[in-house]
């Protein structure tokens, strides 16, 4: 049945009343319920309008983070606001449960934030509220992080998994270290001490590690939070690349080339001077470390055999092993490892028909998967929820960033402009 | 006066001028002249002239030779200079690689040997290699792939006499393309170590 369509406004004026009534029905804090749905599926969820300053841009903020979870189907409230409340003010789960809801999100912008409620729609009651606090000005970057914030933990309430929303994608355009948002906003340049490449996150999020290159090479160290840089030195006759941070942030470990191969090495951050080498080269090029989430092992780029391979070592440098050993595609370049957040794969790009691929490999039963297969694509990164993949492709034509769900192949461009090149997905960011 | 009273007085003088002459030019026994004021300073006028105007050929003469030293000078110059050209082209001649490889081609080899005598006759010569890579491959292998074709060309010079001191290696890896085009004909320009003069430059001997 469908009704002429109200303003948004009217609609949220239908649930001016209802807070009091959920306040009343208050789950015991500290305890997460998820929604009753089955795993594997993708809960419909409605966010109803948001009354209040910025109302409309939370709101559509809010919805483009649940569809861009692919967890969630994000379902449009249209044509009956009606018939979406009882006549006692409480939400007629009834209507929603035709719809296809499983949850409904309702928030009211408040002196501090943001009052939020959600509903399971077949437990027929509000299973979580929350008062979010928001003290950033409306719409700028900041208010943008917070609002991402708040969807991750309303995706957490639905699906026991907290979203990825309030994540960022550090990548390079003309050697110079840039970051984008998770929904492709906000792209915003950092200072760089020289030519840049292959930035880092530390697992904490607030620091960026890149190295420069030409004479003068080095690796640095930059504080999102203050902007200071820490170098960890040029030498002579040296390139310094592709730093990456250990998963308990305490150490970095990145490649040492010089005139007789490159090694991968460790250094403390903790003030010690002296890298301790990791990879016995032997005079073959090895970069581009990454670790597993345990720490105990890495993955890294070696030429030892004469073509560029993907191996792994354990961490102090012991049993190297070739990791991409298959005979699929031209077999003699494969690069670019990325360890899974969940340790079960690993992404890396392999050569096929001249081209570079997209591929993953489970570390047990090692068979590898191709993900891509249009244009060259390159430099896989993991997102922390261990399902997105964020590379470059240049299959409109020129170098963007695309993301990838590996569990729907769902594929989306994240970047407008041509030119961005090795992106590093950071950790979930925020404070808890 | 009448004409001929003006007359006669000249005719006098004439007479007497004609006579002094003739006694002049006459072989005459030599008695010492006494010079007149009137003589005495035209001889000098004319010694004073002499004097000026060899000292002005003087002049011009060692102007001349300045200008030839310095025009032989510039000529050296010229020529030192266009052989400092040629021999520094020597050194900063560019060699190629073949795709995902470091070793050195024979033709790349013969570029290099003509860098050696240059090199050796100019020890203030300092240069600085820097190896570079096509865009195929990841990134961040050709960073070390560029690494290694600059220490492959350094180790080769310095097998031949160059000290070891005297060249600089690094990498541009992929980043500085010479060409944007995809094909092999650009992506083998790209593969490549530049040579650049770091220091002792600007004149050159020939070895």
């Amino acid at each position: 049945m469908q009704f002429r369509m109200s303003l948004p406004g009217a609609v949220a004026f239908a649930f001016a009343l209802f807070p009091l009534s959920v306040l009343a029905q208050e789950p015991a804090r500290g305890v997460r319920i998820g929604l009753t749905y089955d795993p594997g599926t993708r809960p419909g969820v409605v966010v109803l309008p948001i009354r209040g300053e910025a109302g409309d841009s939370l709101r559509a903020i809010l919805e483009r983070d649940f569809r861009l979870s692919d967890r969630l189907t994000v379902l449009e409230l249209a044509g009956s606001p009606g018939a979406a409340a009882l006549p006692s003010g409480s939400l007629n789960y009834q209507f929603f449960g035709t719809m296809g809801a499983a949850a409904v999100v309702q928030a009211t912008v408040t002196a501090s934030g943001l009052h939020v409620a959600l509903h399971d729609v077949r437990k027929a009651s509000v299973i979580n509220v929350h008062d979010f606090v928001v003290s950033e000005a409306p719409y700028s970057r900041d208010w943008r992080y917070t609002v991402h914030g708040i969807a991750d933990s309303i995706e957490e309430w639905m699906t026991l998994v907290r979203g990825i929303a309030q994540t960022r994608i550090a990548f390079i355009r003309t050697n110079v270290v840039h970051l984008v948002d998770f929904d492709g906003e906000q792209e915003i340049a950092l200072p760089v001490v020289g030519a840049a490449l292959s930035p880092a996150w530390h697992p904490g999020g607030g620091m960026i590690a890149y190295n420069t290159f030409g004479p003068e090479s080095r690796i640095v160290i930059h504080d999102l939070r203050t902007g200071r840089n820490r170098d960890l030195g040029a030498q002579r006759n040296v390139t310094n690349l592709t730093p990456s941070f250990t998963p308990d942030g305490r150490t970095i470990v990145y490649s040492i080339s010089t005139e007789n191969g490159a090694d991968l090495y460790q250094r403390s951050l903790d003030g010690e001077a002296f890298p301790r080498r990791i990879t016995v080269g032997r005079g073959s090029e090895n970069v581009g470390p990454s670790f597993s989430p345990d720490g105990n092992r890495v993955a890294f780029t070696s030429d030892r055999t004469g073509t560029p391979q993907v191996y792994i070592t354990d961490a102090d440098g012991t049993n190297a092993d070739i990791f991409t050993a298959f005979d699929f595609g031209d077999q003699n370049d494969r690069a670019s490892p990325d360890w899974s957040p969940d340790g079960r794969q690993i992404a890396f790009q392999s050569r096929i028909d001249g081209r570079f691929q997209i591929f993953t490999m489970s570390i047990r039963d090692r068979q590898p998967r191709q993900l891509t297969s249009e244009g060259e694509n390159e430099d896989p990164s993991w997102a922390p929820d261990g399902r997105h993949l964020v590379f470059v492709s240049t299959r409109t034509g020129t170098q963007q960033l695309w993301i990838l769900d590996t569990e729907s192949g769902k594929l989306r461009q994240l970047t407008r402009l041509g030119g961005a090149r090795l992106p590093a997905w950071s950790p979930r960011l925020g404070t808890r | 006066m009448t004409l001929k009273t003006r007359f006669i007085p000249l005719a006098l003088i004439l007479f007497t001028v004609a006579s002094t002459e003739a006694c002049r030019s006459a072989p005459q026994p030599v008695v010492p002249a006494v010079d007149t004021a009137a003589e005495r300073m035209a001889r000098e006028a004319e010694l004073e002239r002499q004097r000026q105007a060899d000292a002005a050929a003087a002049a011009d003469a060692r102007a001349r030779a300045v200008a030839d030293s310095i025009a032989r000078v510039r000529a050296a110059e010229d020529a030192a200079r266009r052989e400092t050209d040629m021999l520094r082209s020597t050194v900063t001649n560019v060699i190629t690689f073949d795709f995902n490889r470091a070793e050195l081609r024979s033709d790349a080899r013969a570029v290099l040997d003509a860098k050696v005598p240059v090199l050796l006759a100019n020890s203030g010569l300092t240069i600085r290699i820097a190896g570079h890579a096509d865009e195929r491959g990841s990134s961040e292998y050709n960073l070390a792939l560029g690494q290694r074709r600059a220490a492959m060309a350094k180790r080769y010079l310095v097998e031949r006499g160059v000290a070891e001191g005297r060249i600089e290696t690094t990498s541009f890896g992929e980043e500085r393309p010479v060409c944007n085009e995809s094909n092999e004909s650009c992506w083998a320009q790209n593969r490549r170590d530049e040579f650049e003069i770091t220091a002792g430059g600007t004149m050159l001997r020939r070895p």
